[in-house]
């Protein structure tokens, strides 16, 4: 059993919350882990840490809309270099973003030209209302690349998009460009990395990396 | 001023419509002219703050109804523009403690605050930074004939934590805002002296605002110019160099050639040894996490006086709590965060400061960092 305040335990629950925000986020829905109820820590020989985690989200748009949720993030031993395998269960129903998704797609595919932005959130916090989907769409897509990332000795979080271009795509797809910074918590570091979304409201987030 | 949506459903309507926007002469979004109103077509008005209550009873009268298309018009526009840095932000009467200010105001502001609170307030030279600026910090000290107990508080020791020098100069405006009026704060004061260093790392946070914005340590440098700054929070007398740092310049967590290389680290160190025996509480902000963290970071092993520094943090923490519901863990760096060594505050409590104590101010990483300017209120009202 682990103290839900002790780093091992919080940055499993990062990594949770990540995976399970790219899952089940979309640019009308962010997910952000608000608390750790219970941690525990399992040991399994030759295999690797398994933590079991009682986690409380929080809606980024509705930050009174919290879900509980359990986890299990395996970390496997250091010398494989595969992502930690996570399992979660959210505990009912999230909010339904299906309007607000679909009103944002239909806003850029009604764009003239293809969408670039840069330094969102601006250096005094500040994110335009019309970028705030773009943004929440890279804070989704981030859980992947946190996820492939993770170890034990890391704990990252989406600091700033640098920049974003929206790529032309011939199908019903939305596809953006981003150039994001993460924060990497234990080292400090900032660390800058490409990722390429592609979109849909029916058919959620999917990462490339360059 | 708001912007209204219309949807006019009779010539009656449209005539009405028409008579209001002529008489008051409203801003038409949509359609441009009066005249080319029509029913069953959008219409979009925005309304002059001062006229919007006039405007909605005349359209609730007419039972037209209208739905809110932009609350705040004003919002809209400073978000899409970047608000001009003006030079008439000097004065404390004026001076926005809800907006971040770069280091030249807040220069000024030091200044002000002495000037317009000069039988409490005194601005001390402390020091000066790798790239010569020189380094303050605000005495407010009830004149008194009893010896009394310090406080000191720093800010800015991390260049991109922004939050962290707002909250040292919402906390100095408050206490000389109330201190005659607030009992508190005024038996505070009878029996304490606060000492506030707005800006530790001066050389850094002027590097984040001109290059770059998630810029960490100082700015001295190395390699004959190939690379740059200390992490200050590395680099004091406290186990120095021993665990969670870096011996490469390159890397944000480089503790320095040696302990107390860089001459930011050497003025506050200098001056807190001197006063040490006067110093009942040293307090350093930062950003972000929302922790109130207690010795050690280089070790697990618990300060002597552990019980009553968690019961006070813990303290602290609920009442924190108690104004927006903004929750705040409490315990030590090496339980809960990782183990560092060279930090100021581990620092502080080995040469015997009692209380000792780092806060790491909001948010969860939501934003990081880049902590919009409207949580600069709440966060500071909650950590008073």
């Amino acid at each position: 059993e682990l103290s839900p305040s002790h780093f091992s335990a919080s940055r499993a629950a990062a990594l949770a919350a990540a995976y399970l925000c790219y899952r089940r986020g979309s640019p009308s829905r962010g997910l952000a882990l608000r608390g750790v109820r219970r941690a525990r820590r399992e040991d399994i020989a030759d295999v690797g840490h398994k933590y079991h985690l009682e986690l409380l989200l929080e809606d980024v748009l509705a930050k009174d809309t919290t879900v509980n949720c359990t986890a299990e993030v395996l970390y496997p031993l250091g010398n494989q270099k595969s992502a930690p395998d996570v399992q979660f269960t959210l505990e009912g129903e999230l909010r339904d973003t299906a309007e607000a998704d679909n009103a944002f797609y239909n806003r850029i595919k009604s764009l003239d030209q293809e969408l670039v932005a840069e330094n969102i959130p601006d250096s005094q916090g500040n994110v335009p209302p019309a970028l705030k989907p773009v943004h929440l769409l890279a804070w989704v897509a981030s859980g992947y690349l946190i996820w492939q990332n993770s170890t034990e000795n890391t704990k990252f979080q989406l600091a700033q998009v640098k920049r974003v271009k929206q790529v032309k795509r011939s199908d019903e797809y939305l596809e953006f460009d981003y150039l994001v910074l993460f924060h990497e918590m234990v080292s400090q570091e900032i660390i800058p990395w490409q990722m390429r979304v592609l979109w849909h409201p029916q058919h959620g987030v999917q990462v490339t990396e360059d | 001023d708001q912007v209204l949506h219309i949807v006019p459903e009779t010539f009656q309507q449209v005539q009405h419509l028409q008579h209001l926007c002529r008489t008051l002469l409203l801003d038409l979004w949509k359609p441009l002219l009066p005249q080319d109103i029509r029913a069953g077509e959008d219409l979009h008005i925005r309304v002059p703050a001062p006229l919007v209550k006039e405007v909605k009873d005349s359209l609730n009268q007419h039972m037209i109804s209208y739905k809110v298309l932009i609350p705040d018009v004003q919002e809209l526009v400073d978000q899409s523009m970047p608000r001009e840095r003006s030079n008439h932000r000097q004065v404390p009467e004026g001076y926005d403690y809800t907006e971040y200010h770069p280091m030249e105001e807040i220069y000024q502001w030091m200044i002000q605050i002495q000037n317009s609170n000069s039988e409490l307030v005194t601005q001390h030279y402390l020091g000066k930074t790798f790239e010569n600026r020189e380094m303050y910090y605000l005495q407010i000290s009830q004149p008194s004939d009893k010896a009394k107990k310090i406080i000191w508080m720093d800010c800015g020791i991390h260049a991109r934590e922004w939050i962290s020098p707002a909250f040292c100069q919402w906390f100095v405006k408050e206490i000389l805002q109330n201190y005659k009026s607030d009992p508190k704060i005024s038996r505070f004061l009878q029996n304490l002296d606060l000492y506030v260093l707005p800006v530790l790392n001066i050389d850094g946070y002027m590097y984040s605002w001109k290059e770059e914005r998630l810029w960490r340590k100082n700015r001295s440098s190395y390699g004959n110019g190939t690379c740059y700054g200390t992490d200050l929070n590395r680099n004091f007398n406290s186990s120095w160099g021993t665990v969670g740092v870096s011996y490469n310049c390159s890397s944000e967590i480089f503790c320095g050639p040696g302990p107390e290389s860089e001459p930011e680290t050497r003025a506050v160190a200098q001056f807190i040894e001197q006063k040490k025996s006067d110093i009942l509480c040293y307090l350093t902000i930062h950003s972000y996490g929302q922790y109130i963290l207690t010795p050690y970071g280089s070790t697990t092993e618990p300060p002597s006086n552990n019980e009553e520094l968690m019961l006070v943090a813990k303290q602290a923490a609920s009442a924190l709590m108690g104004k927006y519901g903004t929750d705040y863990q409490v315990g030590p760096t090496s339980l809960i965060l990782y183990n560092n060594s060279g930090s100021s505050r581990d620092w502080a409590h080995m040469i015997g400061i009692p209380f000792s104590y780092t806060f790491e101010l909001r948010d969860k990483g939501t934003y990081g960092f880049l902590l919009p300017s409207n949580q600069i209120q709440p966060t500071c009202e909650e950590t008073m």
